[in-house]
């Protein structure tokens, strides 16, 4: 079972890797280099927020866009293409297959921030020519966005599982937004005093995932602490939800007539 | 009695006409069969007769609408069924990021061979197929015949009990076709058990114990190619030489194709002894006389005359 899993994961990380998806990481590796020099030349006192700040909402933005690009191929292409055919006929199920595309896309995902993270560091380093402990949030932070990672490419994948790419990318990305503020949109249905709209974004709160809650960068930025019952409450949510998504993916794909 | 290597059960796939319009299309009509361990099974039919989606859904790519199949004693759900079974499919795509060398590691890790024996297979494979050049050439860069060829190869890496192959000499040339029949025939002196598809009859009647016909998704007959073919003689092939400066006479003639003065007759065969006389008379030396026995595509072309003459489409309506 693990071993199918990773015999996949792995495959699609070699994927990912030569079809030039890390490339991304020139563009990362440009945009940090030149906001260091000129936060260096002209900010006054404030060079460590903005590097963060910068930083991470690229961390975020790149492998947000891998994630649902990439992700909402994952299965469809498969599908699309028939390499699927003579995988299927190996002795592996389809989740496990499903399961192991999941695990390459982040893995990859991870790498890739992993090496985003390495560049972050250094243009701190390069403003600062210290690294503070309270850089630490800097990585909690950035753990919270790998968690972020995992839910997108869970729902991407699921999306791909029954609707074409383009669909899934709109879905996906529907939901990002909606799950970005979703407290928002609780506090406002509160507000109507409608019972009916009460009700509704009640249930928009609680049914799609709350990204609100894994964006750190401002505190990380600022140098505040993050508390760990957040960090503990955070990746149980993110493996729980990762987990229902994934499973409703597989009773999806399990059923699947491929064409 | 020994369980059969493949034994279909009254399976039946409709598909939707579409997401919009009611109705289903049958694509495979009930059909049950059965393989012996060790047979050479050839699956004959025109394109859009079902016999890819029998395939398919021997594979699990797709679901029957209603019927079974078991493979080896298994059922065609049972995942463990597939550690004893290798499958190409019609017109194989794969990741062509990747060497053939790559491709054939990845599928081999799925059967749980250690890194020293998945390389001793790949190479060993990819020589019966002719592909040991090409080993570590990414598979964008492949032609059909070549990904045909490595499709093959992954479909008995494993040393499947049960080979299935969807159309193997699909866009290959004649030395490949040729392999891939000597491959066959060295899965079959093995005693592997191979279910093939194909709408080349002639590879059918070298390759196949038995042929099963397929016509618009129903099984219209069963039979070793050798029983199809000698169910009946259609005629009598005469070959005779004329002397210079004669002629064949006028009833024989509508029947003759002549090279200079060598006559190829094809005549039913009660006419025949009233032939020999008019080619006796004139003066004709009969060089060999061959009966003509219905070829599998003679059995195969009438069937579907008669499908044709019959229905031009199955279809089921829900409405």
């Amino acid at each position: 079972m693990i071993g199918n899993i990773r015999i996949v994961a792995v495959n699609t990380f070699r994927e990912a890797v030569r079809d030039r998806v890390l490339y991304n990481l020139i563009f990362f590796a440009l945009l940090m280099i030149g906001a260091a020099i000129i936060v260096g030349q002209i900010s006054i006192g404030i060079e460590r927020l903005v590097i963060i700040n910068l930083g991470l909402t690229a961390i975020s933005l790149f492998g947000l866009g891998m994630a649902i690009f990439i992700g909402v191929g994952l299965v469809f292409k498969e599908m699309d293409r028939r390499t699927l055919y003579t995988v299927l006929a190996k002795p592996i199920r389809r989740w496990e297959f499903l399961v192991g595309k999941f695990g390459g896309l982040l893995l990859t995902l991870a790498v890739n921030t992993f090496l985003m993270t390495l560049g972050l560091a250094a243009a701190l380093w390069y403003v600062d020519r210290k690294l503070s402990p309270a850089d630490a949030n800097v990585l909690t932070a950035i753990y919270f966005i790998l968690l972020e990672f995992a839910l997108v490419t869970a729902l991407a994948l699921f999306f791909s599982c029954f609707s074409s790419p383009m669909l899934s990318t709109v879905f996906t990305i529907g939901i990002f937004i909606t799950g970005t503020f979703s407290r928002d949109i609780r506090d406002f249905g509160a507000l109507t005093r409608s019972p009916a709209m009460i009700a509704f974004t009640r249930a928009v709160y609680y049914l799609l995932p709350n990204f609100h809650n894994f964006n750190a960068i401002a505190a990380a930025g600022h140098g505040d602490a993050i508390p760990a019952s957040l960090v503990a409450a955070n990746s149980l949510y993110a493996v729980l939800y990762v987990a229902v998504v994934l499973l409703a993916a597989s009773a999806v794909f399990a059923g699947r007539n491929l064409k | 009695m020994a369980t059969p290597a493949i034994e279909i059960l009254s399976l039946t796939k409709d598909y939707p006409l579409g997401h919009w319009r009611p109705g289903k299309r049958r694509s495979l009509d009930n059909l049950s069969l059965e393989v012996q361990d060790g047979e050479v099974f050839g699956f004959l039919g025109p394109n859009g007769a079902g016999k890819t989606t029998t395939l398919k859904l021997l594979m699990s790519l797709i679901y029957p609408t209603s019927g079974t199949a078991r493979i080896r004693g298994r059922s065609i759900l049972d995942v463990r069924m597939h550690r004893e079974i290798g499958y190409l499919p019609e017109q194989p795509y794969f990741y062509d990021y990747l060497t053939a060398n790559e491709l054939l590691d990845y599928f081999a890790q799925f059967f749980g061979y250690s890194a020293a024996e998945r390389r001793e297979r790949v190479a060993r494979f990819l020589e019966e197929v002719g592909m040991t050049q090409a080993a570590n050439v990414q598979l964008r860069k492949f032609s059909k015949g070549m990904l045909q060829r490595v499709g093959i190869a992954q479909a008995i890496l494993h040393d499947p009990q049960v080979v299935f192959l969807d159309e193997p000499m699909s866009g290959l040339d004649p030395i490949g076709r040729r392999e891939v029949r000597d491959i066959i025939l060295g899965l079959k002196r093995s005693g592997r058990t191979v279910f093939f598809s194909t709408h080349v009859l002639s590879d059918a009647e070298m390759l196949c114990d038995r042929v099963g016909v397929l016509v618009a998704g129903k099984l219209q007959g069963v039979g070793a190619p050798s029983e199809i073919m000698s169910l009946e003689v259609k005629g009598m092939e005469i070959l005779a030489d004329l002397p210079a400066g004669r002629e064949l006479p006028a009833p024989l003639a509508a029947h003759a194709t002549a090279a200079g003065q060598r006559y190829r007759l094809q005549v039913p065969e009660a006419d025949l002894y009233a032939a020999f006389d008019q080619l006796r008379a004139a003066g004709a030396k009969i060089l060999s006389v061959t009966p003509l026995r219905p070829t599998l595509e003679d059995y195969f072309m009438r069937l579907v005359e008669n499908q044709k003459a019959a229905s031009h489409a199955i279809e089921v309506s829900v409405r």
